[in-house]
C-alpha cells in the first residue's frame, strides 16, 4: 500500500499582533515514505512543528503543496477526516494531550467512534481498544480499561497516545517530541515501540525532535530545519557522520557526548520569522561566514536566497553557497 | 572534612501524607568542594529534588529531616533562621527546574535581578545595584540594556541566564542548579553550561547540579553521584561514571542517550522496562533488582550498602565483577 505523505515548497504564514508578517515555514520540503521512520530535526522557532501540523492539515500553506498518496490535501472537514483516519497525530506532553476526565478506555475508543471502525472491522470495540492498548506495550490491557491519567506514569500516559492513535490502524503516524517530557530511562521503551510498529504493521513514522540522538537512535532518514525552511537532509547516518551544512555541524558538535568535536557554540538564537535574513537566512549565525571561511561566497551568503542543493548520489542535500561552491554543484 | 564547601551526612527525608510516612531520600552522604561541580542523576521520584530543597532547609513542612547538611563547617538544620536567612542567597542560592515560570511578569527582569542585593546587601547603593546587575547579564552573556526588559520579552534560554544571574546575585559560595538545562534546545544548553562551568572556574564556587541527564552531568560535572530510590547507587569521577558505570542502573541511565555515530546505537534504542519503585512500597533487598537486567538471588536478601571500587569510586551491587552468564530475571521471579 502506498502512503506517502509529502510537502513540497511550503509556505505558511502567522500575522503577529503588530501586524508583521511571520513566515513560520519558507519553503519547506519533506516527505515520508511508506514504512519509513523521518526525523524532523531543529530547535525551537525552527518551524519543525508547524510543518508537522501541516502535513496533516492543520495549517493550510499560503503557497506550496502538501500530497497526501500523490494527491494534493483537501482541506474540507470531510477531506481531512479521511486523511486522519490513516494519518494521525501524537502530541508531545502526554498529560496536557488527554483529557483528563476521560478514562483510558474512552481516550482510546473515541478515534474508532469518530471513523465508525467498529461495524467495519466486525470485532467488538473491546476487542480493538485491547487490541491497540496491547500494540502500545501497555499488557494487559483490560487492567487499564478504566483508569484516568493522573493515575497513570509518564511512560504509560505516552503509550495510551500512541495507543489512541494505532486504533484506528494508520498508515503513518506523527509523533512531535515522543520522548521530551519523559525519564531517560523510559525514553528507549518508547523509542523501541515506535520501530516495532514499523516491523509489525509497515507503519511510517515522521518524529519531530531537537534530539540528534533520537534521530540516531530511530532514523532512516533526518531532515535538519532552520527557519523554516530544510537546509539538509539525506539518510541519517550520512547526515551526523558527515554533515554538510554549517549549521548541521554546529549542532553535532554541542551534543554533550561529542567529546571528539569541538564545540561550535553559535552565538544568540534563531531569528524571529517575521525578520527572516536575506541571503542565506543562516548567514549571520554561520561560523563560516563569521571566520572568513566562507569569504569567496560571501556576497551570495548575504544577498541570495537558496533552496536545497541537487542529491548526491546517497540522497544527501544541503543548502550553502560555500559547499555549493566546492562541489561545483552550483546551478 | 570541615573543609568542604558543602557536606551531606546520612541524610534522610521522609513526608508525612495522609497514606502514611513518604522516604524520599533514605540516607545519602554527598560533599561538594570549591570550584567543584557535582553532578546528582536520577529519575523522576529517586529524590534528587527533595535532596536540592533540603541543601538550603526548603523543604516543606510535612517533611522530617534527619542526618547532617553542614554548609562551610555550619549545620543547616540546625542553625536559628536568622542565620539561615543570612545563608540563603549570599552563602547558598538554587536555580530552579522550571525556572521560565519562575520569573515575576510584571517586574522588569534588571529589578528581579536586583532584589536579593537589596535585600541581602543593604549597604549597596541604587547606582551600586544597577552597575552589579550590568555586570551579571555580561556575565551570563546577555546585554546589560536588557535589565529594562520584561521576562515576556525574552526567549527561554534568556530566561534561564537572567535566573542563574539571578542566583549569583549576592556572590554565593554555592550554587544548586536543579535541572537547569531541562526544556532547553543543544545550542542554547551549551550555552548555558558554558555560562555555568565557566563561573564556576572563574569564581571558585562549588555547584551541585541535578539533572536526569547523565550525558549533560559527564560533559560538565568534575563527579556524579548516581540515585535510585532514595539512596545512591553510584558515585565517582563524571567520566568514567558515563563512560564506564559499575551499577546497571548508572548502565541504563548512560546508554538511555546514544553517542551519535555509535553504530551499536543504529535501530536500538536502550530503555530500562518498569518503573521506578513507589516510596511507600519498596521492594525488599536491592530496590533496583525487580527491573535489573543482572539481578539474581543474592541481590534479595538485603540492600546492597555503598563499597568502594578503586580511586574515588563507589557502587551498591552485589554483582559488580561477577559473571553475567547468569540467567537473571527467571531467578527472580522463580523465587518471588
Amino acid at each position: 500500500m502506498s502512503a506517502e505523505l509529502s510537502a513540497h515548497g511550503v509556505r505558511v504564514e502567522f500575522s503577529t499582533r503588530t501586524g508583521r508578517v511571520a513566515r513560520a515555514l519558507d519553503g519547506a520540503d519533506l516527505t515520508v515514505g511508506a514504512g519509513e521512520v523521518v526525523a524532523l530535526v531543529g530547535e525551537s522557532g525552527s518551524g519543525k512543528t508547524t510543518l508537522a501540523r501541516t502535513l496533516i492539515g492543520l495549517e493550510r500553506p499560503v503557497s506550496g503543496t502538501v500530497l497526501w498518496n500523490g494527491k494534493p490535501l483537501d482541506h474540507s472537514g470531510r477531506g481531512l477526516k479521511a486523511l486522519r483516519r490513516h494519518v494521525q497525530l501524537v502530541l508531545q506532553d502526554p498529560l496536557g494531550a488527554l483529557n483528563p476526565r476521560h478514562s483510558v478506555y474512552e481516550s482510546v475508543a473515541e478515534g474508532l467512534r469518530v471513523h465508525k471502525l467498529v461495524a467495519k472491522s466486525g470485532k467488538s470495540e473491546t476487542e480493538l481498544v485491547a487490541a491497540a492498548l496491547a500494540s502500545a506495550g501497555l499488557r494487559p490491557p483490560e487492567t487499564l480499561f478504566l483508569r484516568y491519567p493522573h493515575e497513570l506514569s509518564g511512560g504509560q500516559r505516552q503509550r495510551v497516545l500512541i495507543a489512541g492513535a494505532l486504533a484506528v490502524q494508520p498508515s503513518l503516524l506523527i509523533a512531535d517530541e515522543p520522548v521530551s517530557s519523559l525519564d531517560a530511562s523510559i525514553r528507549g521503551e518508547i523509542l523501541a515501540l515506535l520501530l516495532k510498529l514499523r516491523e509489525q504493521f509497515g507503519l511510517g513514522v515522521l518524529v519531530v525532535t531537537h534530539d540528534l540522538g533520537l534521530a540516531w537512535n530511530i532514523a532512516d532518514r533526518i531532515a535538519v530545519m532552520y527557519l523554516g525552511r530544510v537546509v539538509e537532509t539525506g539518510p541519517t547516518e550520512d547526515v551526523l557522520t558527515a554533515p554538510k551544512h554549517p549549521y548541521t555541524q554546529a549542532l553535532l558538535s554541542v551534543i554533550p557526548e561529542m567529546e571528539r568535536l569541538e564545540p561550535i557554540v553559535l552565538r544568540g538564537e534563531i531569528p524571529d520569522p517575521s525578520r527572516i535574513p536575506r541571503g542565506c537566512r543562516f548567514h549571520p549565525r554561520c561560523q563560516w561566514f563569521a571566520s572568513g571561511a566562507a569569504d569567496e561566497v560571501a556576497d551570495a551568503c548575504r544577498g541570495t536566497a537558496l533552496p536545497l542543493l541537487p542529491a548526491d548520489p546517497d540522497g544527501h542535500r544541503c543548502a550553502c553557497h560555500l559547499v555549493a561552491a566546492r562541489d561545483g554543484a552550483m546551478t | 572534612m570541615s573543609d568542604s564547601l558543602l557536606s551531606l551526612h546520612d541524610l534522610k527525608v521522609t513526608y508525612t501524607t495522609d497514606d502514611g510516612p513518604l522516604p524520599a531520600v533514605r540516607g545519602v552522604d554527598l560533599t561538594v568542594e570549591r570550584g567543584q561541580i557535582v553532578g546528582v542523576a536520577g529519575e523522576s521520584g529517586c529524590g534528587k529534588s527533595t535532596l536540592a530543597s533540603t541543601v538550603l532547609r526548603l523543604q516543606p513542612a510535612n517533611a522530617t529531616v534527619t542526618g547532617e547538611v553542614r554548609f562551610d563547617g555550619r549545620d543547616i538544620l540546625t542553625m536559628g533562621w536568622g542565620e539561615l536567612r543570612a545563608v540563603r542567597w549570599a552563602g547558598a542560592s538554587i536555580v530552579f527546574q522550571g525556572a521560565l515560570h519562575s520569573l515575576n511578569p510584571v517586574h522588569r527582569i534588571g529589578a528581579q535581578i536586583g532584589e536579593p542585593m537589596r535585600v541581602h546587601m543593604p549597604e549597596l547603593k541604587d547606582g551600586q545595584v544597577r552597575s552589579r546587575v550590568g555586570k551579571l547579564l555580561e556575565q551570563v552573556g546577555l546585554d546589560p540594556a536588557r535589565a529594562k526588559a520584561y521576562p515576556h520579552q525574552l526567549s527561554g534560554g534568556q530566561k534561564q541566564r537572567v535566573m542563574i544571574a539571578m542566583a549569583l546575585a549576592c556572590d554565593p559560595q554555592l550554587v544548586v542548579a536543579d535541572e537547569p538545562t531541562t526544556a532547553l534546545d543543544v545550542m542554547v544548553q551549551a550555552q548555558v553550561l558554558t555560562v555555568l562551568s565557566g563561573l564556576v572556574r572563574e569564581r571558585g564556587v562549588g555547584m551541585m547540579m541535578i539533572s536526569h541527564d547523565l550525558s549533560v552531568l559527564a560533559d560538565v560535572c568534575d563527579r556524579i553521584t548516581v540515585m535510585y530510590a532514595g539512596r545512591v547507587v553510584e558515585l565517582g569521577p563524571a567520566a568514567q561514571i558515563f563512560a564506564a558505570p559499575l551499577h546497571p542502573y548508572s548502565d541504563a541511565l548512560s546508554s538511555a542517550f546514544p553517542r551519535v555515530g555509535d553504530p551499536a546505537a543504529r535501530f536500538a534504542p536502550a530503555g530500562l522496562p518498569g518503573d521506578p519503585p513507589l516510596p511507600w512500597d519498596l521492594p525488599g533487598g536491592c530496590t533496583f533488582a525487580p527491573r535489573c537486567p543482572r539481578a539474581a538471588k543474592v541481590c534479595l536478601p538485603a540492600e546492597p550498602e555503598l563499597a568502594p571500587y578503586g580511586e574515588g569510586r563507589a557502587a551498591a551491587c552485589v554483582r559488580i565483577g561477577e559473571p553475567d552468564e547468569t540467567p537473571v530475571r527467571n531467578e527472580i521471579g522463580a523465587s518471588s
